[in-house]
């Protein structure tokens, strides 16, 4: 089965869009997260719930219009997002 | 004020929260800087909610429970990450000390403030354990193969390891009291005994908790910190009472160390203890002096008796040899 | 303790205790004009002390201790327990204070809003904010500038200016009138001398005020001056905070505030009349 990936709750995450960036607040943890795009978007694709990256590839592409969208980029980024613990694999 | 200034003064206002109504600004003064000193100003805040207070003195136990809350943020984040490396391993992680407290909501954990995460894990299953947090993002603290072996050889815990993005650390423990000395805790009946979190990790049970507090107490340290220590025992055996907690302590050869524990929490928070539990010990007020070394600048006073409880408690982890043969390396290092 | 000095600056308190009179002496001169702490009880006490009970007489060494303390610092001598006493309490505040997001900037007052510089040390912004407190300004503080996540508002914390090496001169030609500590020479910032922030500034300490300007200073180079992105203005204040990550929730939402609701420019100046001009004009333009 593919890994299904899991956000912190859109409740535990305070957004506060700056400029390009984006600062996210995690209750959770007490970090705070500088991000660009499409590290915002991934979260809020992923907050109604977990998804595996094929699904959250697509969801992404209809909901950001994502064009150009690369599975192993994205990979990437949700690496990224589980080392800072705001995503967490199922 | 009535008493002298020492950390009786916070002991005081800790069990009997009604008392500081006497003090005047300068023993305020005194009891704020001491229960910082002491770790005590957020547990402090807490029980004098309601009880009026200095503007000023309330201002200070507001920005210590606001200290105190962030703290165990941060905390119960690094158990959840704990959780999150270890979950799958199908290996017992039992969470200790103040980690507990919290992750448990004990009242023992009410302004307690929480340093390392320590956890307690089966012997046969460190080497897994080690893998998987290093796995995770943890990394050694010491790097020195001397000082590596001796923790993998005496010692109760895996040398600490920190997490090289968060900055914690963590304390991997296979007992609670190194090998080296004397009373050789069940490390199997901990692990057997504890009891399960909602979130799948676990705590000591009741008694096995006093005992490790106790444990810690004496044979783990010099006595310093050991106000919070006691204030943790003293809200343990308040919450779950001590009915099995004779029987749970000689299992572990602890029984002297509880009963002495029990003994102090009794002497300075008014601990309610059964009858035969109470009657004073032979040194007890030596060990209270230590305890209550703490004058109203926030310094640690007594050194005389303070030196006194460092070769001890030193005595009490190593066996004399062994200590002289650990000094010599360690000199011989520093020398080369 | 031997001697003892009580203080608030602004909306905080201190003890100092001291096993020296002379350091505590000179504090009781320079902070003449300034309360006591609010209802006698202080947020931070500091120590200055002697490691051995000779070290009191003979070559006296200044050891620093204290609620918060930093286990590698070093000691100073006799002559230097001013900046010692000093550089005590600054740690206290940016160790222990968690009432306000502490940043690192001085910052002025005119009309009710403030002016905040921050940038790294070198930058000027302490001689700035002292050469705008002789050309009307209120300071507000010289090391500190204390942002209230309740409000939104900066509040002061007007210790003693700490002038070093040429600022030393400076603000004797600017301020002939004002009231300075002793040259303390070869300290291991080089050579300092405190000034006492003058009157209405001391007076008004625990007015707020509303940020109204955060500049990024920048010395040595041709008078510039540029727009700062909101986001490189957030990494270089949570940078310059001490207590941003203890503050948690608090000092996300007060700094995201502070970001979004305050201008915010960068400027290169070659002299202090230079950025003198540059900051009348910019805060003309607000």
């Amino acid at each position: 089965m593919a890994t299904l990936y899991r956000a912190a709750s859109s409740d535990s995450l305070i957004v506060a869009p700056i400029d390009v960036l984006t600062a996210i607040y995690h209750r959770a943890s007490g970090q705070t997260h500088l991000m660009a795009s499409p590290a915002p978007e991934i979260l809020e694709a992923l907050a109604d719930a977990p998804l595996d990256a094929g699904a959250l590839l697509a969801k992404l592409r209809v909901d950001y219009d994502l064009v150009d969208a690369d599975p192993e980029a994205l990979i990437a980024r949700l690496d990224e997002l589980v080392e800072t613990g705001l995503v967490e694999r199922r | 004020m009535g008493l002298a200034l020492d950390g009786r003064l916070l002991a005081r206002a800790l069990a009997d929260p009604a008392s500081v109504a006497t003090l005047d600004s300068a023993g305020w003064q005194a009891l704020l800087t001491m229960a910082r000193a002491e770790l005590l100003s957020a547990t402090l805040a807490h029980r004098l909610d309601g009880i009026a207070k200095p503007a000023a003195a309330q201002r200070f136990l507001d920005d210590a429970k606001a200290s105190c809350a962030q703290g165990r943020l941060v905390a119960l984040w690094e158990v959840e990450m704990a959780r999150r490396a270890l979950g799958d391993l199908g290996v017992p992680v039992v969470l200790l000390k103040g980690s507990a407290f919290i992750a448990a909501g004990l009242a023992a954990g009410q302004g307690r403030f929480v340093g390392d995460l320590d956890i307690l894990v089966p012997r046969a299953e460190l080497d897994r354990v080690e893998a998987a947090l290093l796995g995770a993002g943890w990394e050694w603290v010491k790097p020195d193969p001397y000082d590596d072996a001796y923790y993998r050889r005496w010692m109760h815990e895996l040398p600490p390891l920190i997490h090289r993005v968060r900055d914690r650390m963590i304390d991997v423990h296979h007992t609670i009291l190194p090998p080296t000395a004397r009373p050789t805790p069940d490390a199997d009946a901990l692990i057997a005994d504890s009891i399960a979190l909602p979130n799948g990790l676990h705590m000591l049970n009741s008694d096995d908790m006093i005992c490790h507090a106790a444990a810690h107490l004496f044979a783990d340290g010099d006595l310093s910190g050991g106000m919070r220590n006691l204030w943790d025992i003293h809200r343990l055996v308040d919450d779950f009472g001590i009915a099995g907690l004779a029987e749970r302590a000689r299992r572990h050869g602890l029984a002297p160390a509880v009963r002495r524990a029990l003994r102090l929490s009794h002497a300075l928070y008014d601990t309610q203890l059964r009858d035969g539990w109470a009657r004073s010990g032979s040194d007890d007020d030596l060990y209270l002096r230590r305890l209550t070394a703490r004058d109203g600048w926030g310094r640690q006073t007594r050194p005389v008796t303070r030196l006194g409880f460092y070769v001890r408690s030193h005595w009490l982890r190593m066996p004399p040899l062994m200590l002289a043969r650990h000094l010599w390396t360690k000199w011989r290092k520093q020398a080369g | 303790m031997r001697h003892v000095f009580s203080v608030a600056i602004g909306p905080v308190g201190f003890r100092l205790g001291s096993d020296w009179r002379g350091p505590v002496a000179a504090l009781e001169r320079l902070y003449a004009s300034y309360p006591g702490p609010q209802d006698g009880i202080a947020d931070f006490t500091v120590r200055l002390f002697a490691d051995r009970p000779w070290r009191r007489i003979f070559r006296p060494k200044v050891m620093i201790g204290g609620d918060f303390v930093l286990p590698e610092a070093a000691p100073l001598s006799l002559e230097h327990g001013l900046l010692a006493a000093e550089m005590a309490m600054n740690l206290q505040m940016a160790l222990g204070q968690r009432r306000y997001l502490l940043l690192h900037a001085s910052a002025v007052e005119r009309n009710g809003k403030a002016l905040v510089m921050t940038g790294l040390s070198g930058a000027g912004k302490s001689t700035l904010a002292a050469l705008l407190m002789t050309r009307g300004w209120r300071l507000m503080g010289d090391e500190f500038a204390l942002l209230d996540p309740a409000t939104g508002l900066i509040h002061a914390f007007p210790r003693l200016i700490s002038l070093k090496n040429e600022a030393i001169g400076v603000m004797q030609g600017a301020a002939p009138d004002g009231m300075f500590g002793p040259l303390l020479a070869d300290t291991p910032k080089g050579a300092i001398r405190h000034l006492v922030p003058d009157e209405r500034s001391v007076a008004a300490m625990l007015e707020p005020a509303r940020p109204a300007l955060i500049l990024f200073p920048t010395f040595g180079h041709d008078a510039a001056t540029r727009e700062v992105a909101p986001s490189e203005v957030f990494v270089r204040l949570t940078q310059a905070s001490t207590n941003y990550v203890a503050l948690a929730e608090r000092g996300f939402t007060a700094l995201t505030r502070l970001v979004a609701e305050t201008p915010a420019r960068a400027i290169d100046y070659p002299d202090t009349e230079s950025a003198i001009a540059q900051v009348e004009a910019l805060w003309a333009s607000l």
